[in-house]
C-alpha cells in the first residue's frame, strides 16, 4: 500500500472496530435510527470541517469557524425576525458576507505576510463581536419555511432518517472530495502545503490560492451556520463556541497532517463519524460521565499523532534504504 | 569571437553588481544549439549569478541576451521557461507530497468538463517519462523516489515547459556512479534532440565525459571558452584557481613534520546506513584531509566523530582513554569542535550577533549558570574580529547579514574561542570568495603548527594538498586509502579516488 | 550600560507608545480613568484593577514568551489553568494545608508541561500538535478532577491568593510583578536567554554548538506549565472555586496575542519578558477601557479586533519593511558612508 493511504487507513479500522466494539454492547447502535442521527446532529460539525481540511491541507488554520456560525446563526435570526425577506434569500446575503470575510483573511495572511493562526484569531474575535452586536439575546427563529426544511427527510429502511442537513453534509463531503481531487485549484491547495516556496517556483498563483482557500473556509463556515441554525430553530451569538477545535481534532483523527500536503477530505469524515460514535456510546452509557468524551479524544488525537509521527519515520528510513 | 552559425543563447557583456561587490563583470557566454556546455569555476566565481541572469532570477545590470538571434529580457524564471529557458537545480524544486504525475502537470492538468482528468493525466506522465528511460508508477508520491529519479522527472518538467534550452545546476551532487550514468544518457538524448544544455558541476571526470565545450569564470570575470577535447586537465585547473593559490601551495608543502604521540585513536568507527566502520589515528600537530566525491561518507565522517550521529559500531580513544561521543557536548567536552557544510542550517544562528553567534559555543559548554560576562563577550568578540579579520560594521550586526566567507569565519572563531584541541572542517572554503579562501588556508597551517589537531573535508584537491599531512580517501561509505609525505599530490589523490572507482564498479 | 538600557528602552517603545494611546483615549471618554485612592490599606482605581484582571494574561504570557522564543506554542495553557484551578479546590477541600496544595498544585503544572515539553523535544513532534492533545484533553481532565460540578472553597489563605493585598497592591498584582521579574532576571542575568533565542532560530546548529536543545525545550514547555498553574491558582482563588469549563476558556489565545503585541516573533528567536507583560497589559486595558468607556458592551469584541489587527498590521513584514525602506532612503542621503570601511 502506498504509504500517504496509511492514516486514512488506520482511521477506518479504528472506526470500523470501535463501531464493532460499540455494537457488540448496544446491538442498537447498527440501526439506520442512530445511523441518522449520527448525520444529523454532527452536519454542521462536518461541513465545517471540510473547509477546514482544506485550510489544513495548504498548511494554514482556520481558528475563526466557530465565531462564524454563531455570527451566521444571530444574522438569520435578527433578519428573519425584523424582515420580510425570504430564507432563501438571507442564506444567499449571509453566505456572501462570510466567503467575503474568510477571503480578506486570505488576503491578510498572503499579503501582509502574517501568520495565519494570529490573522483567523482576531477573525475569530471579530465575527463573535459582530454576533454580539446583531443581539446578545437567543432568537428564536419561526420562519415556516424553516419547518417546512426541517421536515424534509428521506426515510431509511428501519426507521432511520436522512434530514435535509444530514444529506446536505454528505454532499458537501461528495463536493470537498472532487474539488480536492479532481480540480487544479485542489492540487494547488495540496502544493502550498507541501512548500509555498517550491510551489511558488512551479507556477501555483499563491496569492489567489490562499484566498480562495480561506473564502472556501468562510463560504463552508456560513453554510455549517445555516444549518446549525435549521439545527437549533434559533441564532445565539454565545453558540458553537470551540467548533473550530472540534474540525481540527476531525481533520486531524481523519489522518491529514496537521502541517499540510498529506491528507484526504474523506478522512475527515470519518474523524467526524469517530467523534460522534464517542459521544453516542456516552449517551447509551448513560453512567459515563460527559468529560470522557474529551479525554478519550484527545488521546485518540495523541494516538493518531504517534502513528503519523512513526509513518513519517518509517517511510524516511525505507527511502535511505531505497 | 564566437561563431555566430548555429547559435543559441548568447549573452554578452553581462554586469551584475551586489551592494559591495562586482558579481559579474562583462562576461560573454555562447551556447550552441546540440551541445553540453559546462560552466566551470570556484565557488563564488559567478556561475550561479550568471545563470540567474540567464533565467530571470536576477535582474541583470547591463549586457544583452540573444535567444535564437531575437533579444529576450527574462523578467523571472517563468518568463524564461516560456522564452524556452528551464532550469533543474540541485536540490530538486519539485513538490515532494505530490504524485509524480501532477508535478509534471501542475498548473496545466488536462481537463474533461472542468474536471481534472486524472487518467488521462497519468497516461501523458507515463508517455513523457518513457523518453527518459524511466518507468514509474507515477501516481505514487515524487517522495517515494530516489533524488536521481526525482532530478529526472524535474529535468522532463522543465524541458516539457521550455523545451530549448536546459541548465543544469550541480545536478549529480548528491548521485552515485551508476545515477549519474543514467542521467547522463538522459543528457545525451536531449543533446540529439537539439536542446542546449548548460551543466555546472565541481566533477572534472564528468565535465570531461559529457561537455563538448567549457566557459572558465573567475571572480566575477570570464576566463575564457574551450573545446573539451583539445583543453588538458591541469590548463583548466589552473584556469580555474589560477596562479596565486599554486603558489601558496608550493610554499606550504614545504615541511610536514608530524612526530607526536597519536592522541585521537577511532578503531572499527562507523554507523549502519552512515558510513562504514574505520580506523582513523590523528596526531597532534597534524591535518587529516578527507577527499572522495560528494556522497562517499565524507561528512557522515564528520559527523559521527563529532558525536552529531552516534556511532553504532567501534570505539573511540582520547590520549589514550576511551571516551563516549554520543553527542556534541560530550565531543566538545573533550574539546573538539566543528564547522559543518551546510553553513546557512547547521553553523550560524542567523538572527543573533556576530558577538553571540562566536560566544556560542563556549558558553554552551561553560553552561547556562555561568554566563559569560558582557565585557568577556565583547573582548572575545573583538579579539576574533581581529584575528581573522571578520568583515562586519560592528559585533552587534545579525550574522546573516555577512558574506559567505564572514560568516564561515565567524563560526571559526566559535570554536577557537573553545580553544579545541581536536577540530573538524566540513568544507571550510565553500561558498566563499577567493581572498578569504586563502585567508581560512593559511589560518588551518597555523592552527596546525601551533599544535591543534584538525580534520578537514573540502572537494577542493588542490585545496587539500595545500594543507594536509596526511589525506584519507572516501568512496562508497568507506575509507578505501591513505596517501602520505610526497605522496599527496593532486594527481596522486585523483588517482586514488580514480582506481578506488574502479574497485567499485567491480 | 547606558547603551544597553537605551536599546532596552527602545525595544519596548512601540508597546509602550500603544498602551499611552490606548489609556490617554479611554481616559478622554471616561475622566475618572487615572484616579488612584487608597481604602483599607489598599490602591483603588481603574489602572489598579487593569493590573489586577490582567494577572492571568500576564502569567500565561511571561511562560508563553519563552516557549515562542524556541519557535513553540502552547496551546494547552488555558486548559492547564482549569487543571490545576481543579487540583487545588480539591487539594484544599480535602483537608490539605495550603502550602502543601500550593506545591501539589504548581507541580501539577509543571507536570503538564513536562509531558508538552517531552512530547516536542524527545517525541518531536510540532509544538501546535503536541499541545493541542492536552488542549482538547485538559478541560475533561479538570471536569474529571472536580467530577462536574464547580468546586467551591473557603479557605482564607487560598483567596487571599486572589483577593488579598499586600503594599498597597492586590496580590495577584504583587505575584505578577515579582514572578515576572524574576523569570526575567534568571533568564537575562544567565546564558538562558542567549541560548533560548539560539534554538529558536536554528535548533540544529545550536546542537551542533553544544547547546542542551532537548532540555532547554522541556525547560520552556515546564515554565509555561508553572505559569498557567500559577494562573489556575490565582483565577479560582479570585472565585473562591474551580470552574473546569471556563476558568482560562481561551486564555491561550489572548496569552499567544500578548506575546505576538509584544513583538516577539511567532517564528521564534529574539525575545523579551517586559514587552509581552506589556502587551498582556495593553489586551487588558483594551479590555478594561472599553467596559469603562460606556461603550455597549456588545463592542467589546469588535473594537478589540480592529485594535488588534491595527497593531499587527503595523508590525507585519511588508509594512516595516517599508518603514525600513523610507528609513534607509533617509539614510542614504545623508553623505557620510558607512560602507566606505
Amino acid at each position: 500500500m502506498k504509504p500517504k493511504y496509511l492514516p486514512l487507513t488506520a482511521t477506518i479500522v479504528i472506526f470500523v472496530l470501535s463501531y464493532a466494539l460499540c455494537a457488540a454492547q448496544y446491538p442498537n447502535i447498527l440501526s439506520t435510527r442512530v445511523i441518522g442521527n449520527l448525520l444529523t446532529d454532527n452536519a454542521f460539525l462536518g461541513i465545517a470541517a471540510v473547509g477546514m481540511t482544506f485550510v489544513i491541507l495548504s498548511g494554514g488554520i482556520d481558528l475563526s469557524i466557530g465565531s462564524v456560525i454563531a455570527f451566521t446563526g444571530v444574522f438569520l435570526a435578527v433578519v428573519l425576525d425584523n424582515t420580510a425577506i425570504h430564507p432563501l434569500a438571507a442564506f444567499a446575503l449571509v453566505l456572501l458576507i462570510t466567503t467575503l470575510f474568510g477571503a480578506v483573511m486570505g488576503a491578510i495572511i498572503h499579503y501582509l505576510e502574517m501568520p495565519a493562526f494570529i490573522v483567523t484569531l482576531a477573525g475569530m474575535f471579530l465575527a463573535r463581536g459582530m454576533a454580539f452586536v446583531l443581539s446578545i439575546d437567543s432568537i428564536a427563529i419561526k420562519h415556516p419555511f424553516y419547518g417546512t426544511m426541517k421536515a424534509l427527510y428521506y426515510k431509511l429502511p428501519g426507521g432511520g432518517r436522512i434530514t435535509l442537513i444530514g444529506g446536505l453534509m454528505l454532499l458537501v463531503f461528495a463536493i470537498g472530495i472532487l474539488i480536492a481531487h479532481r480540480t487544479r485549484f485542489g492540487t494547488d491547495v495540496y502544493a502550498l502545503g507541501g512548500g509555498t516556496a517550491t510551489a511558488k517556483l512551479m507556477g501555483v498563483p499563491v496569492g489567489r490560492t490562499t484566498i480562495l482557500i480561506y473564502a472556501l473556509s468562510g463560504l463552508l463556515a456560513g453554510l455549517s451556520g445555516i444549518v446549525f441554525s435549521l439545527y437549533t430553530s434559533a441564532g445565539y451569538s454565545l453558540a458553537a463556541v470551540g467548533v473550530e477545535l472540534d474540525a481540527i481534532t476531525a481533520v486531524v483523527i481523519g489522518g491529514t497532517l496537521l502541517t499540510g500536503g498529506s491528507g484526504f477530505v474523506a478522512g475527515t469524515f470519518i474523524g467526524i463519524l469517530i467523534q460522534g460514535l464517542i459521544q453516542t456510546y456516552i449517551t447509551f452509557d448513560g453512567s459515563l460521565s460527559s468529560w470522557w468524551t474529551k479525554i478519550l479524544i484527545g488521546l485518540l488525537l495523541f494516538v493518531f499523532i504517534l502513528m503519523q509521527k512513526g509513518i513519517v519515520y518509517v517511510s524516511r528510513r525505507e527511502q535511505r534504504h531505497a | 569571437m564566437q561563431t555566430i552559425g548555429d547559435s543559441l543563447l548568447s549573452a554578452t557583456r553581462i554586469d551584475k553588481v551586489f551592494p559591495g561587490a562586482k558579481a559579474l563583470d562583462k562576461v560573454d557566454f555562447h551556447l550552441r544549439r546540440g551541445e553540453v556546455h559546462a560552466l566551470l569555476g570556484e565557488n563564488g566565481a559567478g556561475k550561479s549569478t550568471l545563470v540567474k541572469c540567464l533565467t530571470g532570477a536576477y535582474r541583470r545590470d547591463g549586457g544583452t541576451i540573444l535567444l535564437e538571434g531575437v533579444e529576450v529580457d527574462p523578467r523571472d524564471t517563468f518568463n524564461a521557461q516560456k522564452l524556452g529557458i528551464g532550469t533543474v537545480y540541485q536540490e530538486v524544486n519539485l513538490l515532494p507530497n505530490l504524485t509524480v504525475a501532477e508535478n509534471l502537470f501542475l498548473g496545466r492538468q488536462p481537463r474533461r468538463l472542468g474536471l481534472v482528468d486524472v487518467g488521462a493525466m497519468n497516461r501523458q506522465a507515463r508517455a513523457l517519462l518513457e523518453n527518459y528511460e524511466l518507468d514509474l508508477d507515477v501516481t505514487r508520491a515524487l517522495d517515494s523516489y530516489s533524488v536521481a529519479i526525482q532530478q529526472v522527472v524535474a529535468i522532463a518538467r522543465a524541458v516539457d515547459l521550455s523545451g530549448k534550452v536546459l541548465i543544469l545546476d550541480e545536478p549529480t551532487a548528491s548521485l552515485d556512479a551508476h545515477e549519474v550514468e543514467m542521467l547522463f544518457r538522459i543528457i545525451r538524448r536531449l543533446k540529439a534532440r537539439g536542446l542546449g544544455i548548460v551543466f555546472i558541476t565541481h566533477f572534472l571526470e564528468q565535465v570531461y565525459e559529457i561537455s563538448d565545450r567549457i566557459t572558465v569564470l573567475r571572480n566575477g570575470q570570464l576566463v575564457g571558452t574551450r573545446d573539451t577535447a583539445t583543453l588538458e586537465r591541469r590548463d583548466l585547473i589552473s584556469m580555474m584557481i589560477g596562479r596565486e593559490l599554486a603558489a601558496e601551495i608550493r610554499a606550504a608543502r614545504e615541511e610536514p613534520d608530524v612526530t607526536g604521540p597519536v592522541r585521537y585513536r577511532f578503531k572499527d568507527y562507523g554507523r549502519k546506513g552512515h558510513i562504514s566502520p574505520f580506523d582513523l589515528d590523528v596526531k597532534a600537530g597534524e591535518v587529516v584531509g578527507i577527499a572522495g566525491l560528494l556522497g562517499s561518507g565524507r561528512t557522515e565522517t564528520a559527523e559521527i566523530l563529532f558525536g552529531a550521529h552516534r556511532a553504532d559500531s567501534g570505539t573511540a580513544e582520547v590520549d589514550g582513554k576511551p571516551v563516549q561521543l554520543s553527542s556534541p557536548r560530550r565531543a566538545i567536552a573533550h574539546r573538539f569542535g566543528f564547522c559543518p557544510e551546510d553553513r546557512k542550517t547547521a553553523g550560524i544562528v542567523g538572527d543573533l550577533s556576530v558577538r553571540e553567534n562566536i560566544v556560542l559555543a563556549l558558553q554552551a559548554r561553560r553552561g547556562w549558570t555561568r554566563p559569560i560576562s558582557r565585557t568577556e563577550q565583547n573582548r572575545l568578540a573583538d579579539h576574533y574580529i581581529r584575528a581573522l579579520d571578520i568583515r562586519t560594521a560592528d559585533r552587534e550586526k545579525p550574522i546573516r547579514l555577512l558574506s559567505g566567507g564572514n560568516q564561515q569565519k565567524a563560526i571559526l572563531a566559535r570554536w577557537l574561542a573553545t580553544e579545541p584541541e581536536f577540530l573538524i572542517l566540513d568544507e571550510p572554503t565553500r561558498g566563499i570568495d577567493v581572498g578569504a579562501h586563502a585567508e581560512i588556508v593559511r589560518l588551518i597551517e597555523g592552527l596546525r603548527e601551533k599544535g591543534m589537531s584538525l580534520l578537514v573535508i573540502s572537494s577542493e584537491i588542490e585545496e587539500l594538498v595545500a594543507y594536509s599531512t596526511r589525506i584519507v580517501v572516501l568512496r562508497d561509505r568507506q575509507h578505501v586509502a591513505a596517501l602520505e609525505g610526497n605522496r599527496i599530490t593532486a594527481d596522486q589523490i585523483i588517482e586514488a579516488i580514480a582506481s578506488a572507482n574502479e574497485r567499485g564498479a567491480a | 550600560m547606558t547603551a544597553i538600557l537605551k536599546s532596552y528602552a527602545l525595544r519596548l517603545l512601540p508597546q509602550i507608545i500603544a498602551l499611552a494611546a490606548i489609556l490617554l483615549m479611554v481616559s478622554f471618554v471616561f475622566p475618572g480613568f487615572f484616579r488612584l485612592e487608597i481604602q483599607n490599606g489598599r490602591l483603588y482605581g481603574s489602572l489598579i484593577d487593569i493590573l489586577n484582571r490582567g494577572a492571568p494574561v500576564v502569567l500565561l504570557a511571561i511562560g508563553m514568551t519563552v516557549v515562542i522564543a524556541t519557535k513553540g506554542i502552547d496551546l494547552s495553557v488555558g486548559a492547564v489553568m482549569a487543571i490545576c484551578g481543579a487540583v487545588a479546590a480539591s487539594s484544599i477541600t480535602s483537608g490539605h494545608s495550603l502550602a502543601m496544595t500550593l506545591v501539589i498544585t504548581l507541580g501539577t503544572g509543571i507536570l503538564c508541561g513536562l509531558w508538552n515539553g517531552v512530547l516536542v523535544a524527545i517525541l518531536d513532534i510540532q509544538p501546535i500538535i503536541a499541545t493541542l492533545v492536552l488542549m482538547v484533553a485538559g478541560r475533561g481532565i479538570a471536569q474529571l478532577v472536580t467530577e462536574g460540578a464547580i468546586l467551591t472553597f473557603n479557605d482564607p489563605g487560598l483567596i487571599f491568593l486572589g483577593s488579598g493585598s499586600f503594599a498597597w497592591l492586590p496580590l495577584p498584582v504583587i505575584i505578577w510583578l515579582v514572578f515576572g521579574i524574576l523569570v526575567a532576571l534568571i533568564v537575562r542575568k544567565t546564558a538562558l536567554g542567549m541560548l533560548i533565542e539560539a534554538i529558536g532560530i536554528n535548533r540544529q546548529a545550536s546542537t551542533l554548538s553544544g547547546v542542551l536543545t532537548p532540555v532547554l525545550l522541556i525547560a520552556a514547555y515546564m515554565l509555561s506549565g508553572l505559569c498557567a498553574a500559577i494562573a489556575g491558582i490565582i483565577a479560582a482563588a479570585d472565585i473562591k472555586g474551580a470552574d473546569a469549563n471556563n476558568a482560562g476558556l481561551w486564555l491561550e489565545l489572548d496569552a499567544i496575542l500578548a506575546v505576538v503585541i509584544g513583538g516577539t516573533s511567532l517564528l521564534g528567536g529574539r525575545f523579551s519578558i517586559a514587552a509581552s507583560v506589556l502587551g498582556a497589559i495593553i489586551i487588558q486595558s483594551i479590555n478594561t477601557g472599553i467596559l469603562l468607556s460606556g461603550f455597549p458592551p456588545e463592542f467589546n469584541l469588535i473594537i478589540k479586533a480592529a485594535i488588534i489587527v491595527f497593531i499587527l498590521v503595523l508590525q507585519s513584514p511588508p509594512v516595516r519593511n517599508a518603514f525600513t525602506f523610507v528609513a534607509l532612503l533617509r539614510a542614504s542621503r545623508k553623505p557620510t558612508e558607512r560602507q566606505a570601511r
